[in-house]
């Protein structure tokens, strides 16, 4: 039973996918697993042949818990014991994510120091450019402009790699790839943060398509268990409540989010004279056992940057 | 089309980006802002479906024509070249 976040303790499988016997591929969906979260969908890491499982489908186990054996070509599988059953508590869905994110943000404010920037960002340039590029779009290909915010936080890795990964045993370990955690609220209540992977190195149009799917099925649907274990930065955007500036609480064992405002009108000063811009609020809220107030400022800046050759995102 | 047609279409398409919205109990003069949870995801997702359901496209510039049914029906009668009301 993978773990698919720090709040998570047990899942109930729900349904094997793959029978005993059966040719399994890296990426492969093998069984469905329910969580606080929703149900799952639980991926295969390796190519092999699926020996046998070892829990049925109903079952509540621990994280951790052996759910199948898979033997590589030509090995046999080795032997492990069946697994400890827990008890099964259908508790009522709200109830079990409410206590889930009760579970992490208290982890969170318990154990990490957080340090909190933030700075505003002139989006007269980048707000320009998308409302030229939508109207050449069919409305199926239209962008929002969290997709150039979400793009924006995942080049300024390049220029601050220390704010993208995890704080474990005392030390920083630096993500394998840029994984962007994307903060969805569920209809009702409850929110998830599920990971879109290498997000720097997606165009605007795949960040768009992934976010549309993934919310899709945030809200309805399924997830997948890598797309809710390896965010190693998170974004959260608040600007649709009218908020206009949030700063949010960290999901260990990442040491960074980014939280973003509403993007707004608001007098600027520019040279000697004032003019309406269109500006948003970025704040940063970051580990300062991993990092130092200098480092969540310089990736202010290199967001900034970013935002202001969208052309370039 | 009629325009009691384009009507259950709206809300059709309202309903299926909102499901915990009954179609009964919206109110088509009340803006939809005040009834309805919508982020710019699903306002964005109420416009494509309402483009496969009718043909039209509402540009990003008119998405202010659309803040309530009555309006959004409105809109999309006269995109349709319906008489107005």
């Amino acid at each position: 039973m993978p773990s698919l976040g720090a709040d998570m303790e047990a899942g109930t499988l729900v349904q094997w996918l793959k029978q005993p016997g059966d040719t399994l591929a890296r990426g492969d969906i093998i069984a469905i697993v329910d969580t606080e979260k929703g149900a799952i969908e639980i991926e295969v890491f390796e190519n092999g042949v699926l020996d046998r499982t070892l829990v049925t489908p109903g079952q509540k186990v621990p994280v951790g818990t052996v759910l199948a054996m898979i033997r590589g070509a030509g090995e046999a599988a080795s032997p492990v014991a069946p697994a400890p059953a827990i008890a099964t508590a259908p508790a009522d869905k709200a109830t079990a994510m409410r206590s889930a994110i009760a579970a992490a943000m208290s982890r969170s404010k318990r154990e990490i120091p957080h340090v909190y920037l933030s700075t505003t960002i002139d989006m007269t340039k980048a707000m320009t450019w998308l409302a030229a590029e939508n109207e050449k779009r069919g409305v199926e290909r239209r962008l929002l402009p969290v997709v150039l915010l979400l793009k924006a936080v995942a080049k300024a890795v390049a220029d601050v790699p220390g704010l993208n990964g995890f704080w474990i045993d005392g030390t920083f370990k630096a993500g394998a790839g840029v994984h962007v955690g994307c903060a969805i609220a569920l209809r009702g209540g409850g929110l998830v943060a599920p990971a879109i992977h290498d997000l720097d190195r997606k165009d605007l149009d795949t960040i768009m398509r992934e976010l549309l799917d993934l919310t899709g099925r945030v809200r309805g649907g399924t997830l997948r268990s890598s797309e809710l274990a390896d965010s190693t930065i998170t974004v959260t955007n608040l600007g649709d409540l009218g908020v206009e500036e949030a700063f949010a609480v960290i999901h260990p064992p990442q040491v960074a989010i980014v939280a973003f405002g509403r993007v707004m009108s608001r007098p600027w000063v520019a040279d000697d004279h004032v003019e309406p811009r269109t500006v948003l609020t970025a704040t940063i809220s970051a580990d300062h056992r991993a990092v130092d107030g200098r480092q969540a400022g310089q990736f202010l800046a290199a967001i900034d940057r970013r935002l202001q050759i969208p052309e370039h995102l | 089309m009629t325009r009691a047609e384009i009507q259950d279409t709206v809300i059709q398409a309202l309903v299926s980006v909102a499901p915990e919205v009954g179609s009964a109990t919206l109110k088509a003069d009340v803006p939809l802002r005040d009834q309805v949870d919508l982020d710019s995801m699903d306002f964005l997702r109420f416009v494509m479906e309402l483009h496969k359901q009718v043909g039209v496209a509402v540009p990003e510039a008119d998405y202010g024509k659309l803040a309530s049914v009555a309006d959004a029906v409105d809109y999309v009668a006269a995109r349709l070249g319906l008489p107005a009301r």
